[in-house]
């Protein structure tokens, strides 16, 4: 099937298979290797994305559902030159993230989050990453960023 | 020291690279004309193999080929054989079960990997897995790990005529046994430590190509350190190790597990060789749950003796540990070498007794997982002393005081032979229970109670040993330009290696932060003696190696500069990036471009300033971190939740050399303590499936379970064994998180006389707990 | 997973039309359920006809003394709706409550209603606040709805399009989260209508069930304290290895309590 999306501000045209999740298909037919994959039950959220400005997880959406729709990765939450998205910059000062592999999803649900509640408190967040999984910080540095960043008013 | 040297809390390196989605893990590989792998996996839990047809699956759209453990053998790949050998007291050897890459005979465990399918894509090999026609004879089986040691309890091998691989103890137990009988005071406990599912973030994944021009196998897969992936693989493949080349780029995360010769591994590279085109393996969740290794599975019974003023005499431990279907590379080690060397931990006891019986099971074999041992040794310690204070009618700080070993004691040594070299573990504990507020936890308490829950303070004071292997491989290399390059032989999966080495590079050298590189995770570039990262031996035996490399770097610039300044290389002084003989000096920079310039350098002096170091330690030298920790925990009684509300950690991991890391390492093994204490737990049923089998069932702590962690170090007690004082930082939080807990929520059930709850201290459990006792209490 | 052919109707009929005309097709809503068991493979349908692009399913609105909300409505809006919050905070507070975020970002009301899974939340909503649920056929009575363990009166090929709450004078929903999954160990939505008090309960039985003898109790005295004793009986309730069944009583008395004490 033929779909057009726009990914991280670039309009793609693609033809997929219908069963082809939105995750595999940014990861494989994209190469855009960014967005994990860390389960199979819609637990972990490394895959989180940005479906239409919205925290989605990628591995329970198929591609085809994307058809018209903007969708922003990792790739993408930086500033063109480079400047870091103000979560990504928290994560880096509180160091949120050891191995990296959830904190894709880490950054794009920490983004999702300051943007829905500007100035959210420890105790928010943490309820807030009810859907993502770390093993290797114990979460601290990573409520301590999200908190830093939405302290700041940041906006995705 | 500047700003970015030893000590400081430098922001990563790595960091930049990893939050701008341009990490590169094994599943990112992609290569043209790539095969994808599945594995078709034993439905039994023990099951004699009557016969694999694959005939349809090879006949399915896209199938290229479908390899049995037949084909494997046959193509000459080994059997995983256990690199261990303990006896029994009557030296018996232990027993060791051949693992065969993909069996043929026997399936041990559900799960086991039986057949290799290869396809076009992954969905046809998927496809294709479901017509592979396997014939089972089931057998009985057993999954838990008391349950196996009994002797009426199913055999798995026949062969052995028992599950129990080996009985090992330290001593004989007749002369502890008399000094319990005789003591005033005895406790008792009996302890399960709870089955885990390690679950790095990164799925278990493996991708292998065969270049026929050099008849080299090239294997990207996540490991713990690539030189000894790359020799066990090649032995197991029958290849010489120049003939596999290991590539680990970025590892979501290890805990232990990452560093093991695992079938599917070797099962992908044999399978590249043999087909001639490359192939993929994408571990997905669910798969890695019933074959990845798991960690701990304990049962402990513990008794001790002690006087009348609370003085341990003597000390009596029984453990089983559940090792699985076969004997996993570190599995009996861990309670043997791990844990069971580390007791009496921080304690001042000479007598005790120590019985350890590795069982067999139908389950996937268990092995290291941050702690490896430790962890277990020290919630065992730590549950007797809580025991012990309560049967002395002291509190649990001064039963603890009163046995810790002295600072003037040290160094001191253990009856299994360990040398504490340092290490205040009175003091570290005053730190913490100053730290916690521990005198004014009354208050705090009633607070609670006017909202309705129990409170409850605990803690744990913790010693763990460090250091693995006792060797190590590290080079450092200065171009021409000045920049420096770090090869690392240790593997940096998420400690930010990169970022200290540099650091520890710029303080010794002088060259600036940004222009240091680093280099990990490839065969063809990691120092030959490279070993790898668990342990908690990365700072001491890379960050030695390192300084090591760079003090050759200085010997040799002197000479250099000693020829450039023309002067006596014994006159030069090297200081913060500097050489200099009186007056005049030149910088390490101009010295690296003149080593690259064979006309500038003395007679006989080869060019370049790259120089590697071997680290070789006496293997007993280990370092020993230690600490404490101090829980306070709300219990709902209604609901028997339990949340923690304060967390204190005072951590002696001796030289801090990035606080912001090291900080990092305490709270991760701290998630993963709270983890095995409050919500994980794998559970097989008594078929032998895992009905925990997915992150819908497994209960992976999450950011809700913890508030903020308060953590500290003592740096008073610098490590005596290594140059750069530094001891392990990766585990200390697992050992100290658990029992702490375990004693907070007791604590907060005191008014039920509750004594004990086996981990996970889960809802139900608490309230069952609370509830069984209400009417006595009431 | 298995391929299929995906339909993406932009309207009821046409969504009707490919499910009576195909063999085997099935409705994708916001797929958190479907998605992961097509994954494991334990489900192979020849068609999906995604609801997506049907903007009749999707929305809020107050309906005289009701309030409806769009089948396709998903659970983050359902939970922020101002309209939701002002006429049933408790299913505002229910809907937050489902899964995490990204996961309410997607989910709908529809889909949850229709999976009947025993621990979703929506099913102690709609029992417990005496719903309607609309199809494009008819429209069906909340105590009619769930018939069983994933099981409700719908009959193949019937889709349902809206929910209709009926306001009542207060509700609380309370909450036993499982530690892994983030569903319901033990869920109570307790309504009080003024001429009558419902209590429903999701996440103990094969389905959600009303609570008479509480229901009754209440209607004679709206405190947590005329609960006293009327635990259901464990006999009836799931054991699983997360809480047997008579812990699962005792919850469902404990929420059922807290959810009158923080309305009375």
């Amino acid at each position: 099937m033929n779909i057009t999306l726009t990914v991280n501000g670039q309009s793609i045209a693609r033809d997929v298979e219908p069963n082809v999740l939105l995750a595999d298909f940014l990861r494989d037919h994209l190469r855009l290797t960014g967005t994990h994959v860390g389960c199979d039950t819609t637990q972990c959220g490394c895959c989180i994305v940005h479906l239409d400005g919205k925290a989605v997880k990628s591995c329970t959406i198929f591609a085809v559902q994307a058809d018209g729709s903007s969708v922003l990765t990792i790739e993408g939450l930086a500033a063109p030159d480079g400047t870091l998205h103000p979560v990504q910059a928290a994560f880096r000062e509180h160091h949120g993230l050891q191995c990296g592999f959830c904190t894709p999803g880490m950054v794009m649900m920490g983004a999702d989050i300051v943007r829905r509640i500007p100035g959210a408190d420890e105790q928010t967040v943490r309820h807030e990453l009810e859907g993502n999984i770390c093993r290797c910080t114990g979460y601290q540095g990573i409520v301590e960023a999200i908190v830093d960043a939405a302290s700041q008013g940041a906006r995705s | 020291m500047g700003q970015f040297g030893i000590g400081q809390p430098v922001r990563r390196k790595e960091d930049v690279r990893l939050l701008t989605g341009k990490g590169r893990y094994t599943d990112d590989v992609h290569l043209e004309d790539q095969q994808w792998a599945v594995f078709v996996r034993s439905p039994h839990a023990n099951a004699k193999i009557l016969s694999i047809d694959t005939s349809a699956a090879l006949e399915s759209p896209g199938v290229t080929h479908v390899l049995t453990g037949a084909d494997l053998r046959d193509g000459g790949v080994k059997p995983i054989s256990a690199d261990m050998n303990f006896t029994s007291r009557e030296g018996k050897p232990m027993f060791k079960p051949e693992r065969r890459i993909m069996p043929v005979d026997f399936a041990r465990y559900m799960g086991e990997p039986l057949v290799l399918v290869l396809a076009e894509s992954l969905e046809e090999a998927k496809a294709a897995a479901e017509l592979v026609a396997l014939d089972f004879e089931e057998l009985p089986c057993v999954t838990a790990t008391a349950r196996a040691a009994e002797p009426d309890a199913p055999v798995i091998y026949s062969e052995h005529g028992s599950n129990v691989s080996v009985h090992w103890e330290n001593r004989a137990p007749d002369e502890i046994d008399a000094i319990i009988a005789a003591a005033p005071h005895k406790v008792t406990v009996d302890l399960v430590n709870n089955r885990l599912i390690v679950a790095p973030m990164e799925p278990r994944c493996a991708v292998a190509a065969y270049d026929p021009a050099d008849d080299r196998i090239t294997l990207w897969s996540p490991t713990q350190g690539v030189r000894p992936a790359q020799a066990s693989f090649a032995q197991l493949l029958g290849i010489p190790k120049e003939k596999l080349r290991v590539i680990s780029d970025d590892v979501g995360g290890g805990f232990g597990i990452r560093s093991k010769r695992y079938p599917e591994t070797a099962a992908v590279a044999f399978a590249a060789r043999k087909t001639g085109r490359p192939v993929k393996w994408r571990g997905d969740r669910s798969e890695t749950f019933v074959s990845d290794h798991h960690g701990r599975d304990q049962v402990n019974h513990c008794v001790m003796g002690l006087d009348a003023n609370g003085r341990i005499l003597a000390l009596r431990l029984e453990t089983i540990v559940n090792v699985g279907a076969y004997c996993g590379d570190n599995g009996p080690r861990l309670p043997i070498d791990g844990g069971g060397r580390i007791i009496p931990t921080g304690y001042d006891i000479e007598k005790f007794y120590f019985s350890v019986k590795p069982v067999y099971t139908n389950t996937v074999p268990t092995d290291t997982y941050r702690g490896a041992g430790r962890p277990e040794a020290n919630y065992i310690m730590e549950r007797l002393m809580d025991a012990a204070a309560q049967e002395c009618g002291l509190t649990r700080d001064e039963i603890r005081r009163r046995n810790l070993i002295p600072l003037s004691k040290l160094p001191y040594r253990t009856q299994m032979n360990f040398v504490y070299d340092s290490g205040d573990f009175v003091g570290v504990m005053e730190e913490t229970l100053k730290a916690a507020d521990w005198d004014g936890f009354q208050a705090r308490r009633a607070e609670s109670e006017k909202r309705g829950l129990l409170r409850g303070i605990g803690i744990a004071s913790f010693v763990e040993q460090a250091g693995g292997r006792p060797t190590e491989e590290m080079r450092v290399k200065l171009g021409a330009d000045g920049a420096a390059t770090v090869f690392a032989g240790t593997f940096s999966h998420g400690q930010g290696h990169e970022t200290v080495y540099a650091q520890m590079v710029n303080d010794y050298l002088g060259v600036p932060f940004e222009r240091i590189k680093f280099v990990q995770g490839d065969t063809d570039t990691t120092p030959p003696g490279g070993v790898g990262t668990f342990g908690s031996r990365s700072s001491m035996m890379g960050g030695v190696a390192v300084r090591r490399s760079c003090g050759q770097i200085i010997l040799k610039g002197k000479r250099i500069a000693a020829h450039l300044m023309q002067a006596n290389a014994e006159d030069v002084i090297f200081e913060e990036g500097l050489f200099r003989v009186g007056v005049s000096s030149v910088t390490i920079e101009e010295v690296a471009r003149a080593a690259a310039d064979p006309s500038k350098l003395p007679e006989g002096e080869k060019p370049g300033l790259d120089e590697s170091n071997l680290f070789e330690r006496e293997a007993d030298l280990m370092n020993f971190p230690n600490g404490c920790h101090i829980v306070e925990v709300e219990v709902d009684p209604e609901l028997g939740t339990v949340q923690i509300v304060k967390y204190t950690a005072v951590d002696d991991c001796g030289v801090v050399l990035n606080p912001l890391l090291v900080h990092g390492q305490v709270y991760g093994g701290v998630a993963q303590g709270i983890g095995q204490a409050l919500t994980e737990d794998a559970v097989y049923d008594e078929s032998g499936q895992l009905l925990t089998g997915s992150f819908m069932d497994y209960g992976m702590p999450r950011a809700h379970h913890f508030s903020h962690i308060e953590a500290h170090f003592d740096e008073t007690q610098p490590c005596k064994t290594n140059e750069i004082g530094v001891k392990g930082a990766g585990e200390a939080g697992a050992c100290g998180a658990p029992p702490a807990f375990v004693s907070a929520v007791c604590d907060a059930l005191k008014p039920y006389g509750v004594k004990h709850i086996d981990m996970p201290l889960t809802p139900e459990r608490v309230w069952r707990a609370i509830h069984s006792a209400k009417p006595r209490a009431a | 997973m298995r391929n299929f052919d995906y339909h993406r109707p932009t309207d009821i009929a046409a969504a009707a039309r490919v499910l009576a005309e195909r063999e085997d097709a099935k409705l994708l809503a916001g797929g958190m359920t479907l998605i992961p068991t097509l994954k494991q493979r334990l489900a192979t349908p020849t068609d999906l006809v995604d609801l997506g692009r049907i903007a009749a399913l999707k929305g809020v609105r107050r309906e005289g003394n009701g309030l409806v909300i769009g089948a396709m409505t998903c659970h983050a809006d359902v939970a922020t709706s101002p309209v939701v919050r002002e006429a049933i905070p408790a299913l505002a507070s229910l809907a937050g409550q489902i899964g995490d975020p990204a996961v309410r970002h997607r989910g709908t009301i529809g889909g949850s209603v229709a999976n009947a899974d025993p621990a979703a939340d929506y099913p102690a909503g709609v029992v417990g606040l005496d719903a309607t649920v609309i199809t494009d056929r008819r429209e069906i009575g909340a105590d009619d709805f769930f018939t069983g363990l994933f099981e409700t009166a719908l009959e193949p090929g019937e889709i349902i399009t809206a929910i209709r709450f009926l306001l009542p004078k207060r509700a609380a929903y309370q909450k036993f989260r499982h530690p892994a999954s983030g569903y319901a160990v033990a869920g109570v939505m307790v309504a009080d209508f003024g001429d009558a008090v419902r209590v429903a309960v999701t996440g103990a039985g094969p389905s959600a069930f009303r609570l008479d003898a509480m229901e009754k109790a209440l209607g004679a005295s709206f405190t947590p304290g005329a609960l006293e004793g009327l635990n259901p009986d464990a006999l009836e309730l799931l054991t699983d290895m997360h809480a047997s069944a008579e812990y699962r009583a005792h919850l469902v008395g404990v929420l059922a309590r807290r959810a009158v004490a923080a309305i009375a």
